[in-house]
């Protein structure tokens, strides 16, 4: 439920559906802002669904706040907002080469490599947003003992695929990029591809995803099969 | 295609290929982008006699030097842009705002912004580009857009996919405001931020730093302080918001900006002075004013009336 609607800007909705970050919270902010998409209101130019907001960008040559929160609220009131997601799989592969960040986690966590491994690739993650950078997955919730906080001085670059964890979350770098997150592997797939004019990304919000763990001659041939 | 192309002399420092920008891509993570300044974006279209949402060639500070190779093509320069353009050995001075015909080896040498950041140089045409979801505009730090989202370089050719015949030189007189004071509205953490920290905010000046580009403008100045946390849970962002990190010195989200962030936001840009604040250079002063929403929307009306007002005189 939309706890609050406010303003923010004069071009924009934000809607909030509470503090907590929690798969409730997150999937009754994706449930709107499926159902806004497929109701296209006039003049909405963007949504951006986090884990508990969502704001609603709207075009104020042609709408504004008043016009755009009384559509909200109508939808609101109705029921019909059906619920998502999809299953995936994600190949990691955890070689020394890739796993820039595992002495550091061991330390952190004060686990062993194996154990932080299996805690990882046990879990089923949840998609609650995607975004920072095109198509970056921010999935959730690592027990505990796996939440380690992000690099005290980001680096500069992080490649391409790099596997990410700060504290509750797992992500994926779909494009180098400066970054602070735990790198614990590397994925061979492609999470987003810029050339798809439809769907560049693999993983959406509401999505499940589960890694698995793949050699380093299995990620050398991923891309050749 | 046509067989006029421009050649690149000179890149500039930084010079792109941006239209109205991409809707509808934020969830995935991709900015808005788009001519920052939209007028001069809009004036530059409708002085050549473009539908006013093709591309065409941004540059910051300092822009290209462009020689054109082909038949003949009509050119204009918007915003305050010190410009030259090379016919037969003889060199005269630019005007913005007034268009002129490039024949066969003519060159156009974008000196300088005056005193501002964004010129625009619009064809009669249209550049042969490779649109990405719906738009030209391109964002270099994604590498999204024409031109592989890479900015454009010395020595690369800018391929010309038609030009217009008959189109008459058309000039209007159009000067710039400059604006110190920037409208806000209070954002979503505004009470993150103490009763002395709000003052601050709100009564003294900041200057604009050097590091501002397309992404975000950073400012220097008083500290805000923050009394409740500096961080919040990860949420989407957009063109205007202004975030304070824990180093308090505010920061304004810009065209590209990256689309979830965790700083609390203190205000929002009225999208009235959106334009014109991205135009202020940096070593420039900026001072903030608080207004509500129902002026910030009378106030874009006007604006947008104006903008209309303008390209009806032409």
């Amino acid at each position: 439920m939309i706890k609050n609607i406010s303003n923010l800007g004069d071009a924009a909705l934000y809607c909030d559906f509470g503090d907590e970050v929690n798969k409730e919270i997150n999937s009754d902010v994706i449930k709107y802002f499926n159902t806004i998409k497929e109701n296209n209101i006039k003049g909405v130019n963007n949504l951006t669904p986090s884990y508990n907001k969502l704001i609603i960008s709207y075009d104020l040559k042609v709408t504004n706040f008043r016009e755009i929160k009384q559509e909200i609220e109508k939808l609101s009131q109705s029921e019909d907002t059906k619920t998502i997601g999809k299953n995936l799989e994600i190949p990691v592969c955890c070689d020394k080469s890739f796993s820039l960040d595992m002495e550091r986690l061991e330390k952190k966590l004060d686990l062993k490599r194996e154990q932080i491994l299996e805690n990882f690739f046990n879990k089923e993650f949840f998609c609650y947003m995607t975004g920072f950078i095109a198509g970056m997955p921010f999935l959730g919730d690592l027990e505990e003992q796996m939440r380690a906080q992000r690099l005290e001085t980001p680096r500069v670059k992080v490649p391409k695929g790099s596997v990410g964890m700060t504290e509750q979350f797992a992500n994926i770098y779909t494009f180098e990029s400066p970054g602070g997150w735990n790198i614990i592997g590397n994925t061979p797939l492609e999470v987003f591809d810029s050339s798809k004019e439809k769907n560049p990304n693999l993983i959406n919000p509401g999505d499940t995803v589960k890694f698995k763990q793949i050699t380093l001659e299995e990620y050398k041939n991923y891309n050749e099969q | 295609m046509s067989n006029n192309y421009f050649k690149v002399i000179r890149a500039g420092i930084n010079t792109t290929f941006q239209d109205k920008g991409r809707d509808n891509l934020y969830h995935i993570g991709v900015p808005f982008s788009g001519a920052m300044d939209n007028r001069n974006y809009l004036l530059a279209n409708k002085l050549v006699g473009n539908e006013l949402d093709l591309p065409v060639i941004e540059f910051a500070y300092q822009g290209p030097l462009l020689k054109f190779y082909g038949d003949k093509v009509n050119i204009v320069i918007t915003g305050d842009v010190v410009f030259k353009i090379r016919q037969n050995d003889k060199e005269i001075d630019g005007n913005c705002y007034e268009t002129y015909e490039l024949k066969n080896k003519d060159e156009i040498n974008i000196l300088s912004t005056n005193k501002s950041v964004y010129g625009y140089l619009a064809i009669s045409g249209s550049f042969d580009l490779k649109l990405q979801w719906g738009s030209c505009s391109i964002n270099t730090k994604a590498n999204i857009g024409s031109n592989d989202g890479k900015k454009l370089e010395k020595d690369q050719e800018i391929k010309i996919y038609k030009v217009n015949e008959n189109t008459n030189k058309k000039k209007i007189n159009y000067l710039n405001s400059k604006i110190e004071n920037i409208r806000i509205m209070k954002g979503t953490n505004f009470d993150y931020f103490s009763e002395e920290g709000k003052k601050v905010f709100l009564e003294k000046e900041y200057i604009v730093s050097k590091l501002s580009d397309r992404m975000g403008m950073r400012l220097e100045g008083p500290k805000i302080e923050n009394i409740v946390n500096t961080n919040i849970k990860s949420e989407g962002l957009l063109k205007g918001v202004i975030q304070v990190p824990a180093d308090g010195n505010p920061i304004i989200m810009l065209s590209d900006h990256g689309t979830i962030g965790g700083y609390p936001k203190i205000a929002v840009v009225a999208s009235v002075d959106y334009d014109r604040l991205v135009q202020i250079s940096p070593g420039s002063k900026i001072k903030f004013k608080e207004i509500e929403l129902s002026d910030a929307e009378t106030l874009f009306k006007l604006y947008e009336m104006e903008t209309q007002n303008l390209l009806s005189q032409i």
